[in-house]
């Protein structure tokens, strides 16, 4: 069943810059220019490009974190940037985002149990045991122990960091799961347990992933699809298997021939 | 001071640096080794890569060459040989800190992992290529200026950008101009702690195909520090992996990635993703720590 769970159309996004001799000039520069993409239920679409290109405000945009010029995203149904605030918090449960910097994305001042728990509070989902519990098990799954919930987050690593950032996400079984470079920040072997592990959850919990990544070699082992960004605009699309063999566009060959390690390594 | 050791042996046939038994500990726990009875050797015109995970002591290796170590740690042992052409073999660990400082710039050069951090912002980049040519050769005005703009042309950056701050580049531009600096002496060995790991692919793929143009045309060794195996797999010709302080393997290219020995590497590498998305990913595996225990009961050699 091919269902699009999630669907953007023409989205444009321009910041505005400081430009010209002591910046009282300014340039528009269009972060996303007439980008579509669709994701399909269960499958995890990656998005690639070098810095610059708009994969984050991509990112950003679709969940509604920073404000669009124009455009629709579509969920269930409902296009998501003329939500009132207050329907587009409820819609938020379904829409969750792993952030890239595990170091940046918590908060030092709050105990691992109150992170992980803050999204059941806010959407009110249970009573005070029940979120506990629920917590506890979010926790266990992604490969922490009851004991790390009284923890702060500078007590931890950063892939189990990340861990806990996942857990933040997954606690409220969102469907769609937006994850901003999550594992570029962090070692190769840390990395793989990462990668694995969102592998086994996407197939336990049913969850549809945006996947933003620079690096061609993580992609081609998490996602079903890719679009490639170059500029703020969308290059070339499709399924990973074909683009990999045959990419289209000049510079999808020039990002894929850029890998390292092509030559030598085989396992 | 300036040891002679081997006077019998030509200059060009021993390795350029030679590191023999190097540990380093923090001063407040001088048993407890970061850096454990490390040796390696960097041979002149080729490239050794050290790989291993954060911690592993990679960086603390590099900085104790440079003489670079904090305050706060010490070494506990070791010699660092650098075969200097001109006058014969120093033990780095022994130098004062002027020669040591006339050496640093000049025969040895390092280009740090942090391109946004590692370049003052108050001064022009072309100002900051200039530095350790006017300190080491002792150039000035006109010669200076070409030689700035020269060397901003080798590393692909427009010449006529020598008068803009760093914050006026780009993360990729940054990089190049650290390496104009690392190499504006033409020193013997290059040290590169992770210098495209902050970098865009397609930056780094430039960066790597300019660092080893620059080590063939300038005859340079090469101490390259990285996590990435792909990129290990690109510009390596000895390869020394790292664990815990220790190196665990070491060997060529060839031996260490394409017949691995040791358990830790065969790990390290199945993690590592490949383009084809043919090979099973394998989360890392420390199994082999518990045999090892073993071993070092039985033969009764201890590892730190």
């Amino acid at each position: 069943m091919d269902e699009n769970i999630l669907i953007a159309k023409n989205l444009v996004k321009t910041y505005t810059q400081r430009s010209g001799r002591f910046g009282f000039g300014s340039t528009q520069v269009k972060a996303l220019n007439d980008v579509s993409i669709s994701l399909t239920k269960g499958k995890t679409l990656a998005v690639v490009g070098e810095s610059g290109s708009g994969k984050s405000t991509l990112a950003r945009c679709l969940l509604q974190l920073q404000p669009l010029d124009s455009g629709e995203v579509l969920f269930q149904g409902q296009d998501l940037a003329r939500l009132q605030p207050s329907a587009l918090r409820e819609m938020r449960k379904n829409l969750q985002m792993v952030f890239q910097d595990p170091f940046a994305s918590l908060n030092p001042r709050m105990r691992v149990g109150e992170i992980v728990g803050e999204g059941l509070l806010i959407h009110d989902i249970g009573n005070a045991a029940e979120q506990q519990k629920k917590v506890l098990a979010m926790l266990k799954r992604v490969g922490l122990t009851e004991a790390d919930m009284q923890k702060y987050p500078h007590e931890f690593s950063g892939g189990q960091r990340q861990r806990i950032g996942i857990a933040r996400a997954l606690v409220l079984q969102p469907q769609v799961v937006v994850c901003d470079e999550p594992v570029s920040a962090l070692d190769v072997s840390i990395q793989a347990q990462i990668l694995l592990l969102l592998k086994e959850l996407q197939q336990e919990m049913a969850l549809s992933y945006i996947f933003i990544s620079h690096d061609l070699r993580v992609v081609r082992h998490i996602a079903d699809d890719m679009v490639v960004m170059y500029r703020g605009q969308v290059v070339e699309q499709g399924a990973v298997a074909d683009i990999y063999v045959r990419p289209a566009h000049a510079y999808t060959q020039n990002l894929l021939a850029a890998i390292p390690g092509k030559r030598v390594v085989s396992g | 001071m300036a040891v002679d050791l081997q006077t019998d042996h030509s200059a060009k046939s021993r390795p350029l640096l030679q590191i023999e038994h190097l540990s380093i500990s923090s001063k407040k726990m001088p048993d407890r080794l970061l850096v454990n009875d490390v040796s390696f050797s960097i041979e002149i015109g080729k490239t050794t890569c050290v790989v291993g995970e954060s911690g592993s002591g990679k960086s603390l290796t590099a900085l104790a060459i440079m003489g670079l170590l904090s305050r706060q740690l010490q070494l506990n042992g070791g010699k660092v040989l650098f075969n200097d052409i001109d006058k014969g073999v120093v033990d780095l660990t022994r130098l004062d800190d002027e020669s040591l400082r006339k050496l640093r710039g000049d025969k040895i050069a390092m280009i740090f992992q942090e391109p946004m951090t590692s370049l003052n912002p108050v001064l022009t980049v072309g100002y900051q290529i200039g530095e350790s040519l006017a300190t080491h050769l002792g150039l000035k005005g006109e010669r200076l200026k070409n030689k700035i703009a020269d060397l901003l042309d080798m590393v692909g950056i427009p010449p006529e950008r020598a008068n803009s701050y760093p914050d006026e580049l780009s993360g990729g531009q940054r990089q190049r101009v650290m390496i104009a600096m690392s190499i504006a002496c033409e020193p013997s060995l290059l040290i590169a702690d992770e210098p495209t790991t902050a970098l865009d692919v397609t930056v780094q793929a430039q960066i790597l195909k300019l660092l080893s143009d620059l080590k063939s045309r300038m005859n340079m060794g090469m101490l390259f520090i990285t996590h990435d195996f792909g990129v290990v797999a690109d510009i390596a010709d000895n390869v020394v992996v790292m664990f815990r302080g220790q190196i665990v393997e070491a060997g060529t290219r060839e031996q260490v990635l394409g017949n691995p020995q040791h358990p830790y590497t065969k790990a390290l590498l199945a993690c590592v993703p490949d383009a084809e998305g043919t090979k099973q990913l394998r989360p890392i595996d420390y199994a082999w720590l518990a045999d090892e225990g073993k071993e070092v009961a039985a033969t009764g050699v201890v590892h730190g």
